[in-house]
């Protein structure tokens, strides 16, 4: 089998899983699926910019919440879910330029401060501007969309509605990364420098990668309101930016599927360490630290390393790297 | 051979694990990590110590609890996909969740599915909302201060109050109830001092309350917080007599704030210091069993518990639908139900009422200065 | 004006707090390019080191907390070396990042499950004197807070700049491959920086959880203003770190007092945004410094 027939028949195959996974499961499955789909898009998002342009994101929780209290607050006003989810991602697209601009003329890591009060301050808003946001309490009682006459107010059509959006942001990203643009992140990914001698303007390349990154982040948020039908600032703090940035760089930042298998891994691994009680979340912290020392690329890192030891061919081993970074 | 071997087998699982051969479901969702772990931890053995009791006494109709415990990480949306797991793994009634952010969003999820559920929250909101299967197993904030206003103003004569309050779900619906109180009864707010969750640092809290001209405080955080603010306010000389609820006078903020809680007094609905010896039996017995002393939160799981018991009694089955009927309106005395503790009713939204405490902090301890009647 | 004097005082005496944190963190930057998540969380620490010597195994105060030091030193500075950043040095700065964020999840998670999930009172090196000035209320802890860490601080300065270890250590922070033709046994030297920052952690530890209280969740607040202070006051400049500390300490109480409590942690999050913007080498650090 060739790699390129891989690079088809694996998606393809992966996606009618997800179309079978959740048939006949209880609710509390299928919740948890929507919820890793939506969390795999956000997470996509910050791919873009750290894993493609290199840059550290510490506020993609809050373009969450930003895109949330959007939709929720234009869908309770009685507009269709489409009109914030649009919305949602055209507002974060503009402020991720906007904090992005003067945060990349600077310096490199700089973005990362930035973004880290930034979160913070989102946090305050949400929680302080009660008459808009509805403070502590937050906003409760989202509808589920319906289109044309089809409604997602059952979990299992939220499921299918959330995997549509989650199957084109999938494939928005992955024409991103392979259009000129995103060959334009590789070069700069892999050799700043010589990128720019090259031609390709930098800090415009990187601060578009910030703001679209920034503006998945909205469409999760979207989802999110008539997903959980209660939003409050607290689902949106700084621990919850670290917890996308962990789905980020445990499953493999810069690589395609990364983020899908490290929000998989931050939202089940907990179900699937939760014999052991109390000790969950000090295990799961302990093999996130050891992931890194072993492999920091990640867990397709990990993979791929492990696959080289099994069949150390030099063919394999090129072909295998090459399918993992698409 | 065979069946020897089997007999012996099921006579060996049954001697060790008693709890995998019951039949009757209780699912525990509380925060047993995050910010909220604190309560969430103290809850959940309150509800497994009652668990224990009742399965060494016989169980509930003569099946044993098979408890369940989900951490909803003191995140809401946490907690209400814990909930659907619980209901999706047989639940047949749902304890917790002790903060009121979580237990907002997850009792939809019960009503959804027409689960009962017993929360340790006190936020009011709760059971504004018409909700037929949440049930408190403490009084919610907006009947607690009430009796607190009207001691501030009529028993000490203050006018002029000034409030501190954490700025989380938990501050905020204590908060907007003791105003609503307060403008009622025509007391003047001087100072409104929102703090925030973790804080550290309260001088300039201190010197706010200090510079407003108030004639009392009313103190309305968590634990850690409570102690940090009674510490710094006894350093700045701040004379005026401080106020709260039940965390303001625990024993927790005494141990935590030492000399500087004396003086300080709250209303308290549940307390293990409270004068009522079966209260007093159940936390030595909590002690023991855990090591550390029980507080309000153990002893409202411990008692959701065994409502769960009374009420399935009462009814004869387990069933979920006849358990949210019979709740309603529902009295148990505690000289019938000892497991109540004390005697308690609920009305048509699940709110309860319960004898309740003056309580002042003397010399490091709680005194009951005023037993308040049930409402 | 005895408002102020008292807002001014406190806020010192916490700023220099933030500040024992910031310059350990402003240091482990320097030397091996560890931004560390964890940093909140090596201060929670120490305490507990002091409570389990006491309360579990009957220690006087005296002899547990030196012993908490030292013990801070080998685990947060030695082992955490050893074992986590030392094998990441290579995979730069990300991995290592979201290491120490795990790292912080792993210590707060321990403390609450195998000491207890409850804030607990912590004993007092000082009598808690209360001195007055003017209206102000001054206790003896604030003052001695003060004192011991800025003398901790300026030693540590004097240290660096002073004796020809120090000045090794400086050299590797500046420029390691320099450094090392010139002699320097830079591996040595990063450990240092290492077991230094676990000292200066477990000082501060000391100092503020009597006021504080020790509880599992204390670090998350801290580690993000040390983060802040080490940004605002320079990322190359111990003294910067300094600066930006008790200015945050200032800074947070001025601004609960007389901005508006419900924003006061806004406050730091835009001068840190400012700083970036304006001046991004921090107040006192220098745009020569290596770039962070």
């Amino acid at each position: 089998m060739t790699t390129k027939m891989v690079r088809i028949l694996f998606p393809l195959a992966a996606l009618a899983l997800l179309v079978l996974i959740p048939l006949g499961q209880g609710n509390y499955i299928i919740y948890v699926m929507t919820s890793w789909l939506m969390f795999s898009i956000a997470a996509m998002g910050l791919n873009l910019t750290l894993g493609y342009a290199g840059q550290i994101s510490l506020a993609q929780a809050s373009f969450m919440g930003i895109g949330a209290y959007i939709t929720a607050l234009l869908t309770l006003a009685g507009y269709h879910w489409v009109v914030g989810w649009v919305a949602a991602m055209g507002a974060c697209f503009g402020i991720g330029l906007l904090l992005g601009y003067p945060a990349l003329r600077v310096q490199h890591h700089f973005l990362a401060f930035v973004t880290l009060a930034f979160n913070t301050l989102v946090f305050l808003v949400l929680r302080n501007e009660e008459w808009l946001t509805g403070g502590n309490h937050g906003l409760v009682g989202m509808p589920r969309p319906s289109f044309f006459g089809i409604s997602t107010g059952k979990n299992l059509e939220f499921y299918y509605f959330v995997l549509i959006l989650f199957v084109i942001s999938a494939a928005v990203f992955y024409w991103i990364v392979n259009s000129p643009w995103g060959r334009a992140f590789k070069a700069l990914r892999e050799n700043p420098v010589r990128a720019e001698s090259l031609g390709v303007d930098t800090r415009r390349i990187t601060l578009l990668a910030f703001a679209i990154g920034s503006a998945f982040g909205g469409g999760a948020g979207a989802i999110m309101s008539p997903l959980v039908q209660f939003i409050e600032p607290g689902s949106f703090a700084l621990v919850h930016s670290l917890k996308i940035l962990l789905m980020v760089v445990v499953g493999g930042a810069g690589l395609f599927y990364g983020p899908m298998l490290g929000a998989a891994v931050v939202i089940l691994l907990p179900e699937f360490l939760r014999f052991t009680e109390g000790y969950y979340l000090m295990i799961y912290a302990a093999l996130v630290i050891v992931l890194m020392v072993y492999s920091p690329t990640g867990l397709i890192g990990l993979g791929t390393k492990l696959w080289q030891q099994i069949r150390p061919q030099s063919e394999v081993r090129k072909d295998m790297s090459k399918g993992a970074q698409l | 051979m065979i069946r020897r071997l089997a007999a012996t087998t099921l006579t060996c699982m049954a001697l060790t694990a008693p709890a995998a051969m019951a039949d009757v479901v209780l699912a525990d969702v509380a925060e047993l990590s995050g910010a909220g772990a604190a309560a969430g931890a103290v809850w959940h053995d309150g509800v497994k110590m009652a668990v224990e009791e009742i399965n060494a006494s016989g169980g509930i109709l003569g099946e044993m609890i098979d408890l369940k415990e989900y951490d909803s990480q003191t995140d809401p949306q946490n907690s209400r996909a814990m909930v659907q797991k619980a209901i999706d793994e047989g639940a047949y009634v749902l304890l917790g969740t002790v903060y009121s952010s979580s237990t907002v969003v997850n009792m939809l999820v019960a009503q959804q599915n027409g689960v009962p559920q017993l929360t340790g929250s006190e936020s009011p909101t709760i059971t504004a909302k018409g909700n037929p299967y949440i049930f408190r197993t403490a009084f919610g904030a907006q009947k607690g201060l009430p009796k607190l206003v009207s001691y501030l103003k009529d028993g000490l004569g203050a006018e002029k109050i000034a409030v501190v309050w954490a700025n989380t779900e938990f501050g905020k619906g204590g908060y907007d109830a003791f105003m609503s109180i307060a403008d009622e009864q025509g007391l003047e707010i001087v100072a409104d001092v929102s703090t925030e969750q973790g804080q550290v640092d309260f001088a300039a809290d201190v010197t706010k309350v200090k510079g407003s001209g108030a004639d009392a405080v009313f103190v309305y955080l968590t634990e850690e917080e409570s102690a940090r603010f009674l510490i710094e306010a006894e350093k700045q000389g701040l004379e005026l007599p401080l106020g709260g609820d039940t965390v303001l006078v625990s024993q927790k903020v005494i141990d935590l704030a030492g000399g500087a809680a004396d003086g300080a007094f709250g209303h308290v609905g549940l307390s293990a210091e409270a004068p009522v010896p079966a209260i007093q039996e159940m936390a030595a017995r909590f002690q023991e069993i855990y090591g550390y002393s029980a507080d309000h939160n153990a002893i409202k799981g411990y008692i959701g518990v065994y409502v769960v018991k009374y009420v399935t009694e009462q009814i004869g089955e387990f069933d979920r639908e006849k358990f949210a009927e019979t709740l309603h309106g529902l009295c148990l005395s505690a000289a019938d139900y000892p497991g109540v503790l004390m005697d308690v009713c609920w009305d048509e939204t699940g709110e309860m009422s319960r004898e309740s405490f003056l309580v002042e902090v003397v010399d490091g301890s709680q005194e009951i200065t005023e037993s308040l009647p049930a409402n | 004006m005895s408002e102020f004097i008292q807002l001014i005082v406190s806020g010192l005496s916490t700023g220099s707090i933030y500040a024992l944190a910031a310059v350990g963190f402003t240091l482990l930057w320097q030397a091996s390019q560890t931004i560390n998540f964890a940093q909140g969380e090596f201060v929670m620490v120490p305490a507990f080191f002091v409570l389990v010597l006491t309360v579990k195994m009957g220690l006087p105060v005296w002899l547990a907390m030196p012993l908490a030091v030292i013990l801070a030193v080998l685990i947060l500075g030695a082992l955490f070396k050893r074992l986590i950043v030392e094998p990441m040095f290579r995979h730069g700065t990300i991995p290592l990042v979201i290491a120490t964020i795990a790292l912080g999840i792993l210590l707060k998670e321990m403390v609450k499950e195998f000491y207890s999930p409850l804030g607990q009172p912590f004993p007092s090196l000082f009598p808690q004197t209360v001195l007055k000035i003017g209206n102000a209320s001054i206790s003896v802890p604030d003052i001695a807070n003060l004192i011991i860490a800025m003398g901790t601080i300026f030693a540590l300065q004097l240290f660096l700049s002073g004796t020809r270890t120090g000045r090794s250590m400086q050299a590797t922070a500046q420029n390691p491959d320099v450094a090392q033709i010139l002699g320097v046994d830079i591996k040595r030297m990063v450990l240092y920086t290492f077991l230094i920052n676990g000292a200066l952690a477990a000082i501060a530890s000391i100092l503020i959880t009597p006021i504080y209280l020790a509880k599992f969740s204390n670090g998350e607040t801290l580690g993000l203003v040390a983060f802040i202070a080490a940004i605002v006051g320079g990322f190359n400049q111990i003294r910067g770190a300094l600066v930006g500390g008790l200015l945050l300490g200032v800074i947070d109480n001025l601004s609960a007092a007389y901005f508006s409590s419900e924003y006061r942690q806004a406050l730091p999050m835009l001068l840190l945004i400012v700083i970036i913007l304006v001046r991004p080498q921090g107040l006192l650090g220098t745009a020569e410094g290596r770039t962070v």
